[in-house]
């Protein structure tokens, strides 16, 4: 259900509040997501985000999110060159992805050291989004809490461990998905939490056997 | 829970004895767990970036299909010579619509309220009566709560989008919370913001949604123009003591049942009405 401030609400620069302010969005949860701002940065639009993309500054909106921009900087306009002064590249194409929503986009992320990762959301409306593809894996969440995700071997014990970790730091679990590509494959967990997750703990949960990859995504983070 | 109804929110403002902009900031507050004064202070931000918004209309900037820009610059020069058919006020709410709209089309900062594509409605029937005749600024973020309420009560029953309901849902919205809005402004009572919103959103229905290209921009600006003019005169109808024969909640349910019926070529999608036209076609042309 709607609150107020979805009604009267989001303070956001135009034209679009799915394709210009969620646009936005989904760069700068693919940015938090990556830790930094990537030096490569690969946006793919399908649907009505490649048809009416343009008109509504999509492509701009995408690059500015990735920049760190939120959906009122009034700077999102001028996204292309901001993006050449602080050195991230880009390429915008449209691309069409199977059995995806209008309004998705898809962003690969790269860094000079090599670390990479692939996005890919959706915008439902209002200047909110769904993230429901991370490299390769299907997930689903909003990015609007905090969020834990944890790429693993699908195998006994991993959930006990992060769920141990994140006892031992006070933190309490709001939701939690798993999702895996096969049995005995890669897995992912997603794990919206009430607090923010220390530093200390995503490296505990680093070193745990059959843990591959952990990502925390702070939504109060000050850039 | 937010209200379902008007209704609702009305049995509540009398079991308590409260007015409708306070009811709709107790539930607020309940519902996102938060202390009324973080709520108001929340809501006078929403209020602030409005005012800010109509203050950084450029009439040199175009859209970046060309199709819009310099509407709101025009309508105010028009109206500075002092001889608009509908009076200087008037004029002011029409220019202020037009800023808005044109603000949102070239990617300045905007409240969507409850879209970005209606973000005029509110603001030009709102802030120009503020300029013009020095309410204190508690009542307007009163007025602000008012068309918050309405605009959920739509959002529950029917709803705000063009792709889901035509034009009506965005527009129509507007207006009748922009009514509704401005009739409490008046000291209207809560049976009368209501009547206002109902005549607001009736003198809309089956409003298509039908964007040049699906771009927000022809029609989109110029018709918040008309979601302003229509909540002001609804807002006086409703002052004058003029009724809705039909209660809110049901205008509101008719809206639903129109949206549902409606063709999806009228819902955004850029091919009915005059998205549709020979025009557009050619415009379209010249963008590729
Ligand atoms: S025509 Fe469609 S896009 Fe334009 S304001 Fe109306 S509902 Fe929004």
């Amino acid at each position: 259900m709607a609150n107020i401030f979805d009604i009267l609400g989001p303070v956001m620069v135009g034209p679009s509040s799915s394709h210009t302010a969620g646009a936005v969005r989904i760069g700068l949860i693919g940015r938090q997501l990556f830790g930094r701002q990537p030096d490569k940065a690969s946006v793919y639009l399908h649907g009505s985000f490649a048809a009416t993309g343009r008109g509504h500054g999509t492509d701009k909106a995408i690059i500015a999110g990735l920049l760190g921009m939120k959906p009122d900087d009034l700077r999102i306009p001028d996204s292309f060159k901001i993006a050449e002064e602080m050195g991230m590249n880009f390429v915008i194409e449209p691309k069409e992805l199977r059995d995806a929503h209008p309004n998705t986009a898809e962003i690969i992320m790269e860094s000079e050291d090599g670390r990479k990762l692939n996005l890919q959301a959706f915008s439902i409306g209002g200047g909110r989004i769904r993230v429901n593809r991370l490299d390769g894996l299907d997930v689903s969440f909003s990015g609007e809490t905090n969020t834990l995700i944890v790429k693993n071997q699908d195998q006994p014990g991993c959930i006990t461990d992060v769920s141990t970790v994140l006892n031992l730091c006070g933190i309490n679990i709001a939701t939690m998905q798993v999702f895996r590509a096969k049995r005995g494959g890669t897995a992912v967990m997603v794990v919206e939490t009430d607090q923010v997750v220390p530093r200390s703990a995503l490296e505990m949960l680093e070193g745990r056997t059959g843990i591959i990859k952990v990502t925390f995504l702070n939504v109060n983070e000050k850039e | 829970m937010s209200y379902q109804s008007i209704e609702e929110a009305y049995a509540r403002c009398e079991k308590e004895g409260i007015e409708f902009w306070k009811a709709v900031q107790l539930e607020d507050a309940e519902e996102r767990d938060v202390k009324e004064e973080d709520s108001w202070k929340q809501m006078k931000g929403m209020w602030q970036a409005m005012l800010d918004s109509i203050d950084t209309y450029d009439p040199a900037l175009t859209s970046r299909s060309g199709l819009v820009g310099k509407e709101g610059g025009l309508m105010e020069a028009y109206r500075e010579k002092g001889d608009t058919l509908c009076g200087d006020f008037m004029g002011k709410v029409m220019a202020n619509a037009l800023k808005m709209g044109c603000n949102n089309a070239c990617m300045k900062r905007i409240v969507a309220a409850p879209t970005a594509g209606a973000c005029g409605v509110l603001p030009a029937v709102l802030v120009t009566y503020y300029r013009e005749y020095g309410v204190p600024e508690e009542t307007m973020i009163e007025a602000m709560y008012v068309a918050a309420g309405i605009g959920q009560i739509i959002a529950g029953r029917a709803y705000l989008a063009g792709a889901s309901g035509g034009c009506q849902a965005e527009i129509g919205s507007g207006s009748g919370m922009a009514a509704a809005a401005i009739c409490h402004v008046k000291g209207g009572s809560k049976e009368q913001l209501g009547h206002a919103c109902a005549m607001a959103l009736k003198n809309l229905m089956g409003l298509v949604c039908d964007p040049v290209g699906g771009l927000v921009e022809v029609p989109c600006v110029k018709r918040n123009v008309g979601g302003a003019v229509n909540a002001l005169a609804a807002a006086d109808m409703a002052l004058a003591g003029i009724i809705s024969q039909i209660p809110l909640d049901q205008v509101i349910d008719a809206m639903k049942e129109v949206g549902d019926r409606m063709d999806v070529s009228l819902k955004e999608t850029g091919i009915g009405g005059v998205a549709g036209s020979l025009r557009a076609q050619e415009v379209l042309r010249a963008m590729e």
